[in-house]
């Protein structure tokens, strides 16, 4: 399932202001791949660019090549819609739809990809509120609004509402920025389990959580303020935080950075 | 307008934390504190008291009326309170009043969620901003004016649509036209959904304009298109503000009065046919009755006016109650 | 994945076969085409016939077409996008005409002298005659419609904000929600039957403001409190705490900080009464002479005044009765636009 994601000279803005510039990095599938830097680099607009949810905010727009194994994402005839199925996201915030209940919520995805059986969807959700660790907490209310939930337990409800249309992809921003220790640590078993099948895209302020969960790290930083956002480097998340080979990188993991 | 006051999300704004009613608890109490506070809450009981009076001294002047009805104030199609002995009842302006509301609504709501929609998440950018505006300017257009168009450039332009509707849906019996003039309580019921139009696409409009931006994007993440991110996300959440902006503009339909006065060739019938004039509403009959009845007759108009401030109270009232239970699901505590 | 099999996809499942841009301008005119045709062939005169023919083949054409080539989900999408755009047109239709209409018809005799002049000598079928009697009765009535509301609604919820905890708070909040949907006739009729028919006056410019004033007091009420919970408690507490007691606190801190937000309020509610006819019809009685004094004798009012013109009938009470509409429309609108930008300007900075 898992796919393999190789972006070359990718530019996003908003407006006519440059965001990020030029970025080109292979991701591997079957991995956790971080995104770390300071505030306002660009990794979460880019991670964005990877689903075509960048193109959504008022005035986004993106050039340069986002392949998925040999598709071009931003190719001519090529679906946003389409694209966003098999490019699942986790925002920062959890946002269950408020209106649905926790099953309705799982199966939100799959519905409007047509009709399924009872049984069916009902595999499904069980499947994938298992496969979000969630399953035992919630078995029993699965009836009630999904907004109701703790916030890690929302959290995960996305996750398994996100892998419930079976991506190919799974792209987090900040998936933890909101939650309390415990729960994050739940996250950050789950995105242990999940990098078996889907490759993981994770934007993170947390310099230990990117070293505990991701394989691979990827820096971001930006010149000035009003500058576009440019990758530093990416490479093994041990090689990045043991022995980088950009000063920057660096400075900044140590913490001497502004 | 205060449109402000029927958002369904706003949160509970954090009012300051006043002690209760204030400092007299502390012992010492400053005059100007005292006068203060009595000049404030002395208003507050004084909006009391002139709800109190308008339900009081309504009643009263409706139960002189009634007291005096020879004929059944609510099932009676008679309108003769200055006859003798005196006869009036409602039956005809309960029907008319219901009847153009619920023509009204069926028109406008659809409409007015489809405008809002089209402003918040179809128009071009550019476009949007400027058309709520108008639409804004529209809602504070008077009744008088839009009965003014009613009765001069709307009324001679029905000929066709009613030929039309006779031609194919006059089989139903509701809408046989037999060519009188289209005054009618379906033209009032058109009028109105005018009328109503601006004031229900403004609230609406406000509603989804305030989903918030991470719902949206969860549909979007999952692979929907425009219209079922529509459907998952910025509907049910704005369902209950759009059932408070509906209830709003049904309010405004059943009070409104110059409008379909200038509108309605009025009668004390009840019409098989939607498009034959006739009927009335409760406040078209107290405008165009007013200025010839007599005492009695003022009574008796003002019976049938405490009739339709009953039922914009239930109207408003049903509309809280819809909200409060819908609450759970609102998603403003999401 | 076991259930792999519910996604049964393509090779390429990004590609989805999507209509060009043309497609829906090329459906709109293969319909207009059709449905005109059709009438004709029909013999179907009415212009509704056609158009609605054609809106029914451009939107069932498109789902049918979009739905073969691009999926049913696609289709649904465009459909509601029609049904959007479709009733966006619908309404455009009489909201133009009534603007245009009124611009179009009432500039005819809008000039200085109908503006100066009142309708005394003037006989209603006959052109001339002017709405200064009716614009001076509209200023008053209003002016003292506003006189009472400002200082009751703006008290009031001064009480709710700052003050109010109790039941009585939660009493008057609710029914400031109940006047608010006061139908005007029936405030008009209450006001009838305390001050006219019980007490016995006359019909007067000030009878009607007390109606008005029912319909304008929860509006204020409303927009102030809006306003007053928009200052941060942090203002107040900053305030307190050096001493000020809690009625100067208000009166210099708190009402001051959002002043502009309560002026729009009260012009938005002022903007919404001058049109008010219903109770004005009921107490104030109207007239055709100069009446400046609103406590004695019927006055006229711009809406009335319009309302007894087209009840005239002639061409020349229709062209008065545009023309005051326009007029009328122009002063609430400028109060519309007036209040707006002392809102945007005086914008609270604690914005939400």
């Amino acid at each position: 399932m898992a796919k393999r994601i190789d972006v070359s000279g990718l530019n996003a803005y908003y407006g006519s202001f440059l965001a990020i510039e030029d970025i080109s990095m292979t991701i591997e599938p079957r991995s956790v791949t971080a995104f770390i830097g300071p505030s306002g680099c660009g990794k979460s607009t880019f991670l964005r660019t990877l689903n075509r949810m960048h193109e959504v905010t008022p005035g986004g727009r993106v050039d340069g090549k986002v392949m998925l194994d040999d598709e071009n994402l931003y190719g001519a005839g090529i679906d946003p819609v389409a694209v966003r199925r098999e490019v699942g996201m986790v925002f920062q915030r959890p946002n269950p739809f408020p209106t649905m209940s926790v099953y309705d919520n799982v199966a939100a995805g799959l519905r409007l990809n047509g009709k399924y059986r009872k049984s069916q969807l009902d595999d499904v959700v069980e499947k994938s509120l298992r496969g979000a660790n969630l399953w035992n907490e919630v078995k029993d209310r699965l009836n009630k609004p999904g907004s109701g939930l703790s916030g890690g337990q929302q959290q995960r409800l996305c996750i398994a509402r996100a892998i419930a249309v079976e991506p190919n992809v799974l792209l987090m921003d900040e998936p933890c920025s909101a939650l309390d220790p415990i729960s994050t640590l739940a996250i950050e078993d789950l995105i242990g389990e999940l990098k078996e099948r889907f490759t993981i895209v994770i934007v993170t302020h947390n310099m230990q959580q990117a070293a505990r969960v991701s394989d691979r790290t990827a820096f971001f930083n930006l010149a000035a303020v009003g500058k576009p956002g440019k990758l530093i480097e990416i490479d093994d998340t041990e090689r990045i935080f043991s022995n980088p080979s950009v000063q920057a990188t660096e400075d900044y993991i140590s913490g001497r950075f502004g | 307008m205060d449109i402000t006051t029927q958002k369904p999300a706003a949160p509970p704004a954090p009012g300051p934390a006043a002690p209760p009613d204030a400092p007299a608890a502390r012992g010492v109490t400053r005059p100007g504190d005292r006068i203060f506070l009595g000049l404030s809450r002395g208003s507050g009981i004084f909006v009391l008291v002139l709800m109190a009076a308008i339900a009081a001294f309504l009643t009263y002047r409706a139960t002189l009326a009634i007291s005096k009805d020879e004929a059944n104030f609510f099932t009676s199609f008679e309108w003769n309170p200055s006859g003798v002995p005196p006869e009036f009842g409602i039956a005809v302006l309960a029907f008319g009043t219901v009847v153009s509301s619920i023509i009204a609504m069926v028109i406008a709501v659809p409409v007015a969620v489809a405008i809002a929609l089209f402003i918040t998440h179809y128009a071009p950018r550019r476009l949007g901003g400027p058309i709520g505006y108008v639409i804004d300017l529209l809602a504070a257009v008077p009744s008088i004016v839009y009965g003014l168009w009613g009765a001069l450039v709307l009324v001679p332009h029905l000929d066709g649509l009613y030929g039309w509707l006779d031609d194919y849906l006059g089989w139903t019996g509701i809408l046989e036209w037999n060519d009188g003039a289209p005054r009618s309580l379906f033209t009032v019921g058109i009028l109105l959904a005018v009328m109503i139009l601006p004031i229900i696409t403004n609230v609406s409009r406000e509603v989804f304009r305030q989903v918030p931006r991470m719902h949206e994007e969860a549909a979007l993440a999952l692979g929907a298109t425009r219209w079922e991110v529509i459907r998952m996300s910025v509907l049910p959440f704005g369902r209950s503000g759009v059932i408070s902006a509906s209830m709003l503009g049904l309010g405004r339909a059943l009070g409104e009065t110059m409008a379909v006065a200038m509108v309605l060739s009025p009668s004390f019938t009840i019409n098989a046919s939607l498009l034959d004039p006739g009927g009335g509403t409760f406040a078209q009959n107290i405008a165009s009755k007013f200025n010839e009845a007599t005492e009695m007759g003022r009574d008796a108009l003002i019976a049938s006016g405490l009739v339709l401030f009953v039922i914009t109270l239930l109207v408003n009232g049903a509309a809280r109650l819809i909200i409060a239970r819908r609450k759970e699901y609102s998603g403003a505590n999401a | 994945m076991s259930h792999a099999t519910l996604h049964s996809r393509p090779a390429s499942s990004l590609r989805g076969a999507t209509l060009p841009k043309w497609f829906s301008w090329a459906v709109a005119g293969a319909s207009a085409a059709l449905g005109y045709g059709i009438s004709a062939a029909a013999g179907l005169h009415s212009d509704i016939q056609w158009a609605l023919i054609a809106a029914l083949l451009f939107v069932g054409g498109s789902f049918a077409v979009s739905a073969k080539v691009e999926g049913r989900r696609q289709a649904r999408d465009r459909t509601a996008t029609s049904l959007v755009w479709v009733a966006f047109l619908l309404a455009v239709i009489p909201l133009a005409s009534l603007t245009w209409e009124t611009v179009e018809r009432g500039i005819k005799v809008l000039d200085g002298y109908f503006l100066t002049h009142s309708m005394g000598v003037v006989a209603d079928t006959e052109p001339g005659g002017g709405i200064y009697h009716a614009l001076l009765g509209t200023l008053e009535q209003v002016g003292l419609a506003t006189l009472i509301s400002v200082p009751v609604g703006v008290l009031t919820a001064i009480y709710l904000v700052e003050y109010g905890r109790g039941r009585l708070a939660k009493a008057v909040t609710f029914f400031v929600d109940v006047m608010t949907g006061i139908p005007s006739i029936v405030a008009g009729l209450f006001v009838l039957s305390l001050w006219i028919l019980i007490l016995g006056m006359g019909y007067s410019g000030f009878a009607g403001s007390m109606a008005l004033s029912i319909l304008m007091i929860p509006v204020v009420v409303r927009s102030t409190e809006e306003m007053l919970k928009l200052v941060p408690n942090e203002l107040r507490e900053a305030s307190l705490a050096l001493g000020v007691p809690k009625w100067r606190t208000i009166l210099k801190v708190v009402l001051p900080t959002s002043v502009g937000g309560i002026t729009t309020g009260v012009m938005l509610a002022i903007a919404r009464i001058t049109g008010e006819t219903a109770p004005v019809l009921l107490l104030v009685w109207g007239t055709n002479f100069i009446n400046a004094n609103p406590f004695q004798d019927p006055q006229a009012s711009l809406p009335m005044y319009i309302y007894l013109q087209y009840t005239n009938g002639s061409e020349a009470a229709y062209d008065r009765a545009w023309a005051a509409a326009l007029t009328l429309i122009a002063f609430i609108m400028i109060l519309n636009l007036v209040a707006r930008g002392i809102a945007r300007w005086k914008a609270p900075q604690t914005g939400r």
